[in-house]
């Protein structure tokens, strides 16, 4: 009798809710608890640094759950942008920051006793939209992404594209100009 | 049954009666194996080639005292950095210490996935639809790891060196990515194998496809770049031995240290692998008359004569100062690599 | 078969933790942190809408490499204001930055 980890069926007493464990919801559910892990590890841990590379794993996790959803090209976008540019950049201000060699900077969470039920709060309206609304949608097989962004990118998104690019140029441009040091303030 | 490692697991697996389902996370565990002992051995003989390479031509022979011709020493080295004792720092941050050399050696480590040794399916562990874009992704995560190790060192030298080194890393990120770019335009796809195929056939029965016919400057923008991000000669400000005593790695000893070391071997062969697939056609031979030698061979030999050419200009160039690699970096390869690109879309819509 | 519920709950759990990020941080860069969370959140949702309604024609992916492009934008000129804060004054809580309130 082969033990086949395709496809388990726990709860199969005769009841509409039937749940089969395929390895595809393994590695969902592997990925999430990952991300959320990570993610609650962000805003409390108490020295920044430390909360910086847990970001660093859930962005990871977010690439992963990307890879879940046949989104291929977006996932290597996600890794490289954001783990290779965005978190440079954060690591880059918090060592301009912080005093230096005082990494136990003291982050206690302020105000959680108001937050936490304000989270909630949204969380469960978010809940309740997503789990009782019957979107009753299926996925369809997908194939490789990135032929389909591309045209799509140069051909019906093109404003949008070169506007995106305008953005960032400001983006750049501002920022060199808000962080330069101002050489007139230096009275040698 | 076919004689590719799937086949072989499924015969051995079929002996022992393990389940069926088992067999594809086991394929994917060997081929781990492999190639982590290939990059063991690859990088074991690549320090002793530039210990003896840069010997040579500083005229005097390298190490020959350790086995035959000194064969053996890196292993003695390797040995010896092994049994060092392991120390951190007493004001250092433990975990990220610990862990950056992990987020260092990994992806030099990751990127073997899509390098396509020889022809067809089974001498590429996973041809991916987005081979090159996964290369260029997790060769940007070192990055991180260096910016960490500096900072947990607790050392003001070693801080510099991470700042100095992950601003070099992230400077040069930009040119190498748009020289990457006209080969897969040349090519229309992604795919590693699919950019080697592009490169099948002959002009007039003698010149071979290969990009490097229409690509001679982006090759040498991704050669400059790809030299500049893994830390070598004449861009190796970041180990600096002479200036920041060791840069970002002044804390670490034994285990630690061998893994930076390991990761910056390992990505001298990956440069040179990745140089031989976009421009000088990966397995493919010469001329198709000499196509009774083995893809492999052939891939490995034209890998062999990129990591030479490495260690040439490793052997014989002065070091760049920071302030001049900046600004050649921004100011002259990617303006340089923007007009290859241009160039290159020309003749893809001309041809 | 995944169903979309699960893609959704997670988006919406990763969501309210990045509230909870930006609403309880001091640091001002702890804040910019949960704003991402937040981002990456709405990308999650995004994508699985593309995935489940229309696999053939991306709307959501090209939508969601605009996010990470403006959030890449915005990561870097928040930042740059916030090293000018702290090459004034001394420190980056953003209890203590209260210098245009009456």
């Amino acid at each position: 009798m082969p033990f086949d980890l395709h496809s388990i069926n726990l709860f199969d007493m005769g009841k509409q809710f039937v749940f089969t464990l395929t390895l595809q919801k393994i590695s969902f559910l592997a990925v999430a608890f990952m991300t959320f892990a990570s993610a609650v590890a962000v805003v409390t841990m108490k020295n920044i640094f430390h909360s910086l590379l847990f970001l660093v794993l859930t962005f990871l996790g977010v690439a992963g759950i990307y890879l879940l959803l046949s989104a291929d090209f977006l996932a290597a976008v996600q890794v490289l942008v954001y783990i290779g540019a965005i978190t440079v950049l954060i690591m880059f201000a918090l060592m301009l920051t912080s005093k230096l060699m005082a990494k136990r900077v003291s982050q206690t969470m302020e105000q959680w006793i108001v937050a936490l039920p304000v989270t909630l709060g949204i969380l469960v309206v978010l809940i309740r939209l997503v789990v009782l609304n019957p979107w009753g949608m299926k996925a369809a097989p997908a194939g490789p992404t990135t032929g389909i962004i591309g045209t799509s990118l140069m051909t019906k998104y093109l404003l949008p594209f070169e506007l995106a690019s305008i953005v960032l140029l400001v983006a750049v441009v501002g920022a060199i100009l808000l962080a330069k040091e101002d050489k007139s303030d230096d009275p040698s | 049954m076919s004689l590719t490692l799937t086949g072989i697991i499924k015969l051995v697996f079929g002996w022992l009666h393990i389940p069926e389902f088992l067999v594809q996370p086991t394929v994917m565990i060997v081929a781990a194996a492999i190639i982590l002992g290939f990059i063991l051995l690859v990088v074991l003989y690549l320090v002793y080639g530039l210990r003896k390479v840069m010997g040579w031509i500083q005229a005097r022979i390298g190490p020959n005292r350790v086995g035959w011709e000194g064969l053996a020493q890196t292993i003695a080295d390797a040995l010896k950095l092994l049994t060092k004792e392991d120390i951190i720092p007493k004001n250092a941050d433990k975990w990220p210490f610990i862990i950056a050399p992990i987020i260092v050696f990994v992806p030099a480590y990751m990127v073997y996935l899509v390098i396509p040794f020889g022809k067809g399916n089974g001498w590429v562990v996973q041809d991916l639809n987005i081979g090159i874009l996964y290369v260029v992704a997790v060769l940007a995560i070192p990055t991180i790891g260096i910016i960490t190790a500096g900072w947990s060192s607790n050392n003001k030298w070693s801080l510099l060196g991470a700042f100095r080194a992950a601003a070099q890393i992230i400077s040069y990120d930009i040119p190498l990515v748009l020289a990457m770019v006209p080969a897969v335009m040349l090519a229309g796809t992604l795919s590693t194998q699919g950019i080697v195929n592009a490169q099948q056939g002959t002009w007039f029965g003698i010149f071979p496809r290969w990009f490097i016919v229409s690509q001679g400057v982006g090759f040498i923008i991704y050669l400059l770049a790809a030299l500049a991000e893994s830390n070598m000669t004449p861009f190796d400000i970041m180990e600096a031995e002479s200036e920041l005593v060791a840069g970002f790695n002044t804390e670490y000893s034994g285990m630690k240290f061998a893994l930076f070391f390991l990761a910056e071997f390992a990505s001298m062969f990956t440069v040179s692998a990745i140089a031989v697939t976009l421009f000088f056609g990966g397995w493919l031979p010469i001329h198709p008359s000499l196509s009774f030698i083995p893809p492999v061979i052939w891939f490995l030999g034209k890998a062999a004569v990129f990591i030479f050419v490495i260690m040439w200009i490793r052997s014989t160039l002065p070091r760049v100062r920071v302030d001049q690699l900046m600004s050649f970096g921004w100011k002259v390869l990617i303006p340089v690599a923007l007009l290859n690109i241009a160039w290159t879309g020309l003749l893809v819509i001309l041809a | 078969m995944i169903p979309l519920e699960w893609y959704l709950a997670l988006a919406a759990v990763l969501f309210c933790t990045g509230i909870f990020g930006v609403l309880t941080r001091r640091n001002a860069i702890g804040i910019l942190m949960g704003i991402e969370l937040m981002l990456n959140a709405a990308n999650i949702n995004l994508v699985a809408f593309a995935r489940y309604m229309h696999p053939t024609i991306l709307t959501g992916h090209i939508f969601a490499i605009f996010v990470i492009t403006i959030a890449a934008a915005e990561a870097a000129v928040g930042l740059a204001i916030i090293i000018s804060i702290y090459r004034n004054i001394e420190l980056i809580n953003v209890d203590k930055i209260n210098v245009m309130k009456w």
